[in-house]
Order: structure tokens, then C-alpha cells, then sequence
């Protein structure tokens, strides 16, 4: 019997023992399980990762409106500003956050996304997995090891927790795709699994207590535009730990931390859109008309 | 219970916008036409609570019509089910009601034709769903397993019958969920396996004695 992942901890140990990268004992650990293979997982970050790209490709020349008409044009927006002055935060940067722009509004539109780990959240992991990949050369196996990277951290915080924005807020969807993306950036960029897990303990800390609190009940406002500040937020993770500063809180405790305050918070603040923004003068204006 | 899987967590590959009100509903669909699986003359689509008061803008609607007709979570058709010849083919309406004693994202699918059935259905998140009642049984399915879902009328052995059946073909059971109506009346059965049942097995147990209803459900696939 293989040893139990069920913990960051737990995987911390057997990739030193057993002297394995995350998505090594990840996969390892899975297959162990019976439920998949080693072909079947690879397969599916493969085919994800292929449709993560097509929704950033078909949102980056789109400037059709959602449903509601509240949105569409912002990655346009962007795009065209970059164009005539470049961000201050370089290249990279740029293109996480007209790519998390993209992969959002095309979300919007009913286009085709990959919810990772949900949907509202889903340009998150994308943005900042395929920009980095694109600018320091990545090869495709190399940026799958990182999606199943990603993908490990969001099952090992699903263990603990409903990543459902009803349940934790939205520190449960885009709150843990930042982790999940920083853990993929950390991942291809040769960090170590310290390194990788600091990552993600240090970008779940500061989205603690991010609230759900959708205007008009949609994945609309303030979803659209949390996906380019959270893929960023990755990113800031990802330098802070490979600068090989550590989160003092033991992720573990990070993540149980990250339960209390999602069960904490109001029911008001989680996906009913009875607090917070969705109660504001103007969010009430916008349900009259929508 | 099950753990979720990397798989589950980079997945599904789907029509936006929201993996609870779109790909859950499209999900819900699938279902609730492989467990009708007959022909139907009229489809209500009852939507409860947040899939009602939100399902317009998340396309709710769209996604449980598309589910119904076969389509799967990723298809670029959902966005334009409205205006395609099945559904232009098919009797059905919406209904948007609010109950307190549903789940937040709910819904019943109510079908009349060659056989009247309701089946009811959560969204629970993440995609996830559930199916939990059948006309008056309470069920389990989640479209994570294949699922035998048998009705029959309530006798000592059946149970042992089936599993039997099952067993000598050497299929595991990973879930076994039972409910009826009243003792010697109706009583339904909900067999998750890992693996695949085989025809024959299935054909045997429905020749078993007052077996009223046999579907086998596959799991599904996005």
C-alpha cells in the first residue's frame, strides 16, 4: 500500500523520501488509488490545456457582450492600452492579464473554458501557466506536469474544503486558483517542492476572507476582473517563494485556516448576493433593469 | 466517500459560464434522459431557488435543455439550443419557482408520454451533481459511476438476487442505495459498480420477478 496523500504535508514527505517532483507523486498516488491511470490524467491535462489556449485565442479577438450586457470588451480595453504603453510590470505581465481577461469574458459569452477548479475562476491558472510557458519556452510536457501540479493543489485544499464560492466565498475559487497557479509558475520555473508549497501557502493567506458576493446572482462583477488580480497575485507568490521565503503558518494550518473563515463567513457574503456588492445602491439599479 | 481526483479539479472542459448553473444543468440533463430513456411527448423543466432566480443569465435553462437532448458540457451548440431542429422538435416549458426546502440550485424534470415520470436533481457545486428522487423513491446518483437503477416490488431476496447476478460476473458494487414506498409495495434500488455490467447481466436481472424498471446509466464522461 502506497503511502496516503490526503495532506500537503503528507506529499511534502513522499516526494523527499521517494525522491519525486509533485505531479510524479501525485500521479503515482492516484493510480495507486485504482480510479485512473498514469495515461488517463495526462490525457486530460493535455486536452484541458489545449482548450485553456482556444479560449484565450477566441477571447483575445472577441468583443462580444455577455448576456447581460454588463461586459466583453475589457480584454479589448487592455490590449489596446498595452499596445500604445507597455505595463510597468513587464512583458509577462501584460500577457497574464489581457490572457486572464480573455479566458474570463469568453467565459461570459458561453464560450468553451476549463473550470480549474471552477468556472468564475476559470482564467486564472491559464493565464499565468501559458504566458509564462510562451515567454521562457516551456514545452508541453513540461507545462502538463505543471497543470497536474496545479491540479494536486487543488485536490489536496478540496480534501479539507468545498471549492464552491456557497460554501467558502470566493476564497475557495479564485482564492485557490492563485495557489493552484502559483504552484504551476513555481513549478516550471524549477522551484523546489519547498519552494512550490510556500507558494501556495503564501497565496492562500492573502485571500483570506475573500467574499462571494455576485451582482445580479451572475459570474459577472466583481468575477470578470478578480481572474487578471488573482493570476497576478500568483505570480507574486511564486517570486516571494523562490526567494526562499516561508510561510510561517504551516500550509496545513493555512488551509484548515482557510475552512474556519469560509464556514465563518455570512451566508450573505457566499454566492447569494444578499451582502456586500450585490446589496450596493447600484447593484440593486442593475437587477431592476437586468 | 470518494475523493475528488486531479482530474476533477483541471476539468471539465466546458460551456461557461458557471460550472454550477451551466455545466451542472447540462449534466442534470444527461441524466435525466438516460434514466427516462423512452420517448416523451412533453418535458417541464421546474427550476427552484438560484436556478430559477439566476438560471436566465447563466443559461440554466439552456444547459438542462442541451443536456436533455444528448449534448455534453463542452458543446459550442448550448449557447444557441433554443433555435436547433431537436429542440424546435421537442413540447417543453419552464418553470421558476422558489421552495426553501430544496437545494439552492434545483430542479425536477417532469416528463409525460409513453410513461410519466418525475426526476429530481441538485447542482452541488464544482459541477458535481445529484440525482435524489425518482417519482416518490429517493435514489443516489452522481454520473460518476456506472449505475444500475432498478424498480421492483418489495420482496425478501431480491436485493441478494441481484448482487448475486452481479458478483458472478465479477463486477464490484462500489455503492449500493435502496428505498420503497412501503413494505411489499414498490422499492427501488441504485447499484454503483466499478467497471462495466455486461448485457447479459443485465438481461438476466431484468427477467428476475417483478422487476418493473431496469436502466443501466452510464457514467458520464465530461
Amino acid at each position: 500500500m502506497d503511502q496516503d496523500i490526503s495532506t500537503f504535508r503528507q506529499l511534502y514527505y513522499v516526494c523527499k523520501e521517494q525522491n519525486k517532483k509533485i505531479y510524479e507523486a501525485a500521479i503515482d498516488y492516484e493510480v495507486s488509488q485504482g480510479e485512473y491511470s498514469e495515461y488517463q490524467i495526462r490525457l486530460q491535462a493535455q486536452n484541458s490545456l489545449n482548450a485553456m489556449k482556444n479560449a484565450i485565442k477566441e477571447g483575445l479577438k472577441s468583443t462580444e457582450p455577455s448576456p447581460s450586457k454588463m461586459s466583453g470588451d475589457d480584454c479589448d480595453k487592455l490590449q489596446k492600452r498595452f499596445k500604445k504603453e507597455k505595463s510597468i510590470l513587464g512583458k509577462t505581465a501584460e500577457k497574464i492579464m489581457t490572457y486572464a481577461l480573455a479566458t474570463s469574458e469568453q467565459n461570459l459569452r458561453m464560450g468553451t473554458i476549463v473550470a480549474c477548479p471552477t468556472a468564475g475562476s476559470c482564467g486564472i491558472v491559464p493565464s499565468a501557466l501559458i504566458a509564462y510557458a510562451e515567454d521562457y519556452n516551456i514545452s508541453e510536457s513540461e507545462q502538463i506536469n505543471a497543470l497536474i501540479t496545479a491540479g494536486e493543489v487543488g485536490k489536496l485544499v478540496a480534501n479539507k474544503m468545498a471549492l464552491a464560492g456557497a460554501v467558502g466565498g470566493c476564497q475557495a475559487e479564485c482564492g485557490v486558483a492563485s495557489a493552484m497557479a502559483s504552484a504551476a509558475v513555481t513549478q516550471m520555473r524549477g522551484g523546489n517542492i519547498k519552494q512550490i508549497i510556500n507558494a501556495v501557502a503564501l497565496a492562500l493567506k492573502n485571500i483570506m476572507g475573500l467574499t462571494c458576493d455576485p451582482v445580479c446572482g451572475l459570474v459577472e462583477i466583481p468575477c470578470v476582473k478578480r481572474n487578471p488580480f488573482l493570476a497576478i497575485h500568483a505570480i507574486t507568490a511564486s517570486e516571494l517563494a523562490m526567494a526562499d521565503i516561508i510561510s510561517k503558518i504551516p500550509i496545513d494550518e493555512v488551509v484548515d485556516a482557510l475552512e474556519q473563515t469560509g464556514a465563518l463567513m455570512s451566508p450573505l457574503l457566499k454566492e447569494s448576493s444578499q451582502g456586500g456588492l450585490a446589496k450596493t445602491k447600484t447593484a440593486i439599479a442593475l437587477e431592476k433593469i437586468f | 466517500m470518494r475523493q475528488s481526483s486531479i482530474i476533477d479539479i483541471i476539468s471539465p472542459i466546458m460551456a461557461g459560464p458557471s460550472s454550477s448553473h451551466t455545466a451542472g444543468a447540462v449534466r442534470l440533463g444527461l441524466l435525466a434522459k438516460n434514466i427516462y430513456n423512452a420517448k416523451t411527448e412533453k418535458v417541464i423543466f421546474k427550476l427552484y431557488n438560484s436556478y430559477a432566480s439566476t438560471g436566465k443569465g447563466h443559461g440554466t435553462d439552456k444547459g438542462l435543455l442541451a443536456g436533455f437532448l444528448g449534448l455534453s458540457v463542452d458543446d459550442s451548440r448550448i449557447k444557441h439550443i433554443f433555435d436547433t431542429e431537436d429542440a424546435k422538435n421537442l413540447n417543453y416549458e419552464f418553470e421558476f419557482l422558489q421552495d426553501f426546502n430544496r437545494h439552492p440550485n434545483s430542479v425536477d424534470f417532469v416528463f409525460e408520454g409513453d410513461m410519466n415520470m418525475s426526476i429530481s436533481g441538485n447542482s452541488v457545486g464544482a459541477g458535481e451533481i445529484e440525482i435524489t428522487k425518482i417519482n416518490d423513491f429517493s435514489v443516489k446518483l452522481s454520473g460518476k459511476y456506472n449505475t444500475l437503477l432498478l424498480v421492483y416490488n418489495d420482496k425478501p431476496g431480491v436485493i441478494s438476487k441481484v448482487t448475486g447476478i452481479i458478483q458472478n460476473d465479477k463486477v464490484n458494487i462500489a455503492s449500493l442505495h435502496c428505498d420503497r414506498s412501503g413494505k411489499g409495495k414498490d422499492a427501488s434500488m441504485c447499484l454503483c459498480v466499478d467497471g462495466e455490467l455486461s448485457k447479459p447481466v443485465i438481461e438476466e436481472i431484468n427477467k428476475l420477478d417483478d422487476m418493473y424498471m431496469v436502466r443501466y446509466i452510464k457514467k458520464l464522461e465530461n
